[in-house]
């Protein structure tokens, strides 16, 4: 693999993350990460389609008018999303009942449709399509995350195999069954972002307003 | 009519599209640092999810379901895996109609809106809403009261959000937890404001 098409899969997990800089695609990676399982199905179905839409939108990108482009590339996407939909109801149907209506958010997701304007639009197909993935994996890393802390603290469980024992059943562990919860989410996302920033000190943001006592430090 | 009011105050509060489902935060987050522009956005949602839903509910009775083309002579055409194209398509058509119709007839509300309209059709709230429309069974009037009444919950939610990040600015944050972050625990404790709704039977 070429030094360029690394720098495309690895700068958008950890540099560029979609999720904790660019801020796209949060819809998803907040609902349906009560569970690993279902993490892990969701993240391999946006790489796919990020992958394949960037790939085939680069492909026609010089046949397609400006005025139309967002359109054409909604079909592309919306298209691919059908496929993803299909597939799961036909081998995985227990996931896509618990996926419910976020199979089909895939088309709305940011993630697909800024990959597809701010990269595949200007570039060859085979970057698109390792961008898209590059992308897609760097969403999934964090929806995996996510779902890690809330599958194992919230049940007690990973991948729905037992790690620590809840107390319901002759265990020690009391499970925090917050974490099972929606907002839960949005802490722990919050504090992933802390623990990036902290990490990575250039993603942190400007303050909007001084404190005086900051300044004057 | 009781039915559909309490739809409307679920819709609202109960399942706040926002907030419980997690619909259209790209938008929610990144559109939610001054109360002002978070009210030009919310009226717009409101109106484009006003308008897709009861569509799109008309779309899948006539033309999708199965046996929904018997009119034209086709009983036993099942099209209903053409359903997240058609509702897609409907949506970036309307908005997209509602753009010229508003720059036509109300040029002060087409520049309030300004930007925020063409963003909306990439809104997950717009396209869930079609889609808990389709998951759910909905005939014509629910769909239309859904619309309205989600679009308005997500409305609210924002114009709130904004309303606590106007006098967060003011905060003593940490460094790594500036914007992004603290906005995301701030969603979280409301997004917990509002499951205590949840506990309200109608």
């Amino acid at each position: 693999m070429s030094q360029s098409s690394k720098d495309l899969i690895l700068d958008p997990m950890v540099d560029n993350n979609p999720i904790t800089l660019q801020v796209l695609g949060i819809c998803s990676a907040l609902a349906v990460t009560s569970s690993l399982q279902v993490s892990l199905v969701m993240a391999i179905a946006v790489t796919l389609v990020t992958g394949f839409s960037s790939m085939f939108i680069s492909m026609i990108r010089n046949h397609i008018p400006g005025s139309i482009r967002i359109i054409v590339q909604m079909v592309i996407i919306a298209s691919l999303v059908i496929m993803v939909d299909q597939i799961l109801k036909a081998y995985a149907y227990e996931i896509s009942k618990t996926l419910s209506v976020f199979v089909g958010l895939i088309i709305t997701n940011c993630i697909v449709m800024g990959r597809a304007e701010a990269f595949a639009m200007k570039n060859p197909p085979v970057a698109s399509f390792i961008d898209g993935v590059g992308n897609g994996l760097g969403y999934g890393l964090i929806l995996m995350l996510v779902g890690f802390v809330r599958e194992l603290f919230g049940a007690g469980s990973l991948f729905g195999v037992t790690i620590l024992e809840t107390v319901n059943n002759g265990g020690w562990y009391v499970p925090n069954g917050m974490l099972l919860l929606p907002p839960s989410a949005f802490f722990v996302i919050g504090l992933i972002i802390w623990a990036f920033r902290t990490w990575k000190k250039d993603q942190v943001e400007e303050r909007e307003y001084k404190i005086q006592a900051v300044e004057e430090h | 009519m009781e039915e559909l009011l309490s739809l409307a105050v679920k819709a609202v509060f109960v399942e706040n599209l926002a907030l419980s489902f997690f619909l259209g935060m790209c938008t929610f987050i990144a559109v939610s640092k001054k109360i002002a522009t978070a009210i030009g956005l919310g009226i717009s949602v409101m109106i484009v999810q006003a308008l897709t839903v009861p569509v799109n509910n008309l779309i899948l009775t006539y033309l999708l379901a199965p046996g929904a083309l018997a009119w034209a002579g086709f009983e036993n055409v099942d099209l209903t895996f053409l359903g997240l194209i058609s509702y897609i398509g409907v949506i970036a058509a309307l908005v997209q109609i509602l753009e010229m119709v508003l720059d036509k007839y109300f040029p002060p509300l087409y520049n309030a809106l300004g930007v925020f309209l063409p963003l909306i059709t990439v809104n997950c709230a717009i396209m869930g809403g079609s889609l808990f429309m389709v998951e759910r069974d909905y005939n014509f009037a629910e769909a239309a009261t859904y619309g309205v009444s989600s679009g308005f919950g997500w409305a609210l939610a924002i114009v709130a959000m904004a309303g606590v990040r106007e006098k967060l600015k003011y905060s003593d944050i940490p460094d790594g937890l500036q914007g992004l972050g603290i906005t995301f625990i701030t969603a979280g404790l409301m997004a917990m404001a509002f499951m205590s709704f949840s506990g309200v039977k109608l």
